[in-house]
Parts: C-alpha cells; structure tokens; sequence
C-alpha cells in the first residue's frame, strides 16, 4: 500500500456549487481532491479524481473508497457536501422527492461518513464535514422535508463526533449563508430576502466564507473542537 | 468462489494483526472456537470495529470481494455473529455468498 504525505479529501457533490468551488480551492491548496456526483464534471487537474456515482448508492461508494485506499493507502479529510432540496409546501411535495432527500442527504452523508472513518484510521487526525443549513434552527415553512433531513444530519454529526473521538476524528458541520448556486436558484427573491433578514448579518455569502470555516475545522489545531454547527451569518431560531 | 478454509486463514491473519497492537492480556488466541466480542470476549466495541474494519479490507484485497461487515445483531449478547471467530467467518462466508448472488 502506497502512502502519500500530502493529505487526501473527498469532497462530495463536486460537479457544481459549493462542491466545484471546494474542489478547486483544496487542489490550489496543494491537496489531493478526490469528487464525486452523478454528473460529469470539466474541471481537470493532476490532483483531482472524479467518481461518477450516487451518494446513498452503497457498492458504487465502497468500490470508491477501495480505490482510494488502493491508490493513496489513507484519507484525512471527508466533505459531505452533495445535497439536495426542495423548497415547497409539504401538502405539494410529492413522496419521490422526500425520499430522494432523504436518501442523498441523510443516507449519502452516513455512507460516506461511515466508510471515511475506516479510512481514516490509519492517520491518527481525521475530520469529517457535514453540511447543515439556516432553515433549521429557523425552521422554515416551505422546507419540510429539506430541513428535516439536514436535521437529521445535525444529530448525525454529534453522535458521530463521540464515535469516532477514539479515532481522533473530529466531526463538524457548516450551514452555509444564502449561496447563489443552482441549489436556491428556484426559491421566489422574496423568500429569500426574509430569509436574509432573519441572519444577524444580512448579505448573501461567498464561497470563501464556507472555507474560511472548513480551513477552520481541518487545522490540526482544531483537535478539540468537534459536534460543533457553525450557522455562518448567525442565524439562531 | 472462496471456501471456508480461506475465510477462516484471513480471520487469524487479521487476530495476528491486532494483537501486535493490543496489551498482551487481551491477546486472542489463534483458533476457531477464541471468544472475540461479548460475554467472555476480550474485545471492546473499539476492537471490535479495528478487527471489522481488517477483515473488510483483507477479503477485499485477497479475495476481491467488497463486503460490509454490519449487523444490527452486532450488540446482542446471544445471537451476535461476533462472539467467535467460527461464527464470525461462518457468518463473513454468508455475506459473500449474498455479494456473488446480487
Ligand atoms: N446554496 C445555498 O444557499 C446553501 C444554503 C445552505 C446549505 N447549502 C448546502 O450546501 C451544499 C451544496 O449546495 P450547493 O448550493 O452547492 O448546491 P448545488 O449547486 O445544487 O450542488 C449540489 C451538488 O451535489 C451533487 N449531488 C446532488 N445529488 C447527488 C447524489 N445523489 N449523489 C452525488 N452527488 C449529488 C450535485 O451534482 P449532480 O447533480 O451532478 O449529482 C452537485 O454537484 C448542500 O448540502 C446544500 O444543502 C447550500
């Protein structure tokens, strides 16, 4: 098995949004950037591999991680970044939607997460990143099943930081600013201007103020600081 | 398809593995009928997830077959497929049964 010293990620979602940002940044940094989503993607570098897959779909992601072991023989970081929503009224939203949510939020985030921590345990520090959002301190109306599943990611996050403590895996989670991504490109500007207004700070946010945070958590320093939602923006409820 | 012999050959290579790492009172003896997890088990939760997480890895190299060792009985004290490492690769020869068939 071949070790690399330069520290390995996977980001997932990476074919656009956050996720394409995320990946670009971390190669810039020096990273090897492992991606995935269930598009292509065009963005090419020597240090970023990408995976055509499904989050919640179980072989496709364990072949990926065998991969990774294979070829880089350990991991250190893991962004659970792929998400997806649907901002409507719970008496319209059909089942099918709430069980892709479910399925590529809640589902995709515990896979991903539980096959990191196997990898990760060859390197004594390892850091798992979820992604949460505003809606659900402020839990939004129109945003049922989506706040719900990124609720459920916020549980997710505490427990797995007292799992895998042992391992010296810290696990934490951003809820991103309003971002103008694909993500809330459907959302009338109205509901997004009151959404804004319930921020302490009221301006859509910027890719970098997501890996300012991210940048924040992965330190080495940051060892002690894990099970920790960091709503950016200050959004409380 | 793997028989029993080598199933049960990567379970002691993976023991071997672990007990370099483990104090030597809980070392676990190399053969079938040695208590890993449970009642007279030696292993903690923590132990139990490093030999899991080798033996995945080992019949995934050796073997090329991608297996999750999960089971929600994982915990019980009785019908555990962890208590021995005879029930343990019993059980491992099922999951890769079920991984040629799908
Ligand atoms: N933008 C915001 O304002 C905002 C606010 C709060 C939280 N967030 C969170 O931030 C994260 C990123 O959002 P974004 O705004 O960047 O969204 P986006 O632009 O829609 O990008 C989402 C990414 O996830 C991938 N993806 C979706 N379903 C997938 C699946 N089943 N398997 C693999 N990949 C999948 C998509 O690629 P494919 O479609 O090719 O699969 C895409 O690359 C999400 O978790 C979101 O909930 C965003």
């Amino acid at each position: 098995m071949k070790k690399t010293d330069t520290k390995v990620m996977i980001i997932t979602g990476t074919s656009k949004g956050i996720g394409r940002h995320l990946a670009e940044y971390y190669v810039d940094q020096g990273l090897h950037v492992i991606g995935c989503s269930r598009s292509k993607t065009d963005f090419y570098s020597a240090n970023y591999r990408h995976f055509i897959l499904d989050v919640f779909d179980e072989k496709a992601v364990r072949a990926m991680f065998t991969e990774i072991r294979r070829d880089y023989g350990k991991l250190d970081i893991t962004i659970n970044n792929a998400g997806v929503a649907s901002m409507n009224h719970s008496i319209l939203t059909p089942i099918d939607t709430v069980r892709n949510i479910f399925e590529t939020n809640v589902v995709g985030t515990f896979l991903v997460s539980r096959e990191s921590a196997k990898l990760m345990r060859y390197v004594n520090y390892g850091r798992i990143i979820n992604f949460a959002t505003g809606a659900v301190p402020l839990k939004l109306e129109g945003e049922a099943a989506y706040a719900s599943s990124k609720a459920a990611i916020v549980q997710l996050t505490q427990i797995l930081s007292k799992e895998l403590a042992e391992f010296k895996i810290t696990v934490n989670a951003v809820g991103p600013p309003a971002i103008k991504t694909d993500l809330i490109r459907s959302v009338p500007k109205q509901k997004l201007d009151d959404f804004l207004k319930r921020h302490a700070i009221k301006r859509y946010g910027d890719f970098s103020d997501v890996t300012n945070l991210i940048n924040f958590f992965i330190k080495p320093e940051s060892e002690m600081v894990t099970g920790q939602v960091v709503y950016l923006g200050g959004v409380f409820g | 398809m793997p028989n029993k012999d080598q199933i049960e050959q990567i379970l002691f290579e993976v023991i071997k593995e672990l007990n370099e790492e483990l104090p030597f009172d809980q070392h676990i003896d190399v053969q079938l009928e040695s208590p890993l997890f449970g009642q007279s088990g030696k292993l903690d939760s923590l132990g139990l997830v490093s030999l899991i997480v080798r033996a995945e890895e080992k019949i995934q190299d050796q073997l090329g077959i991608s297996i999750t060792i999960a089971d929600e009985r994982a915990m019980s004290q009785t019908k555990s497929p962890f208590t021995t490492i005879r029930n343990l690769s019993e059980y491992i020869s099922v999951l890769v049964i079920e991984n040629e068939k799908d």
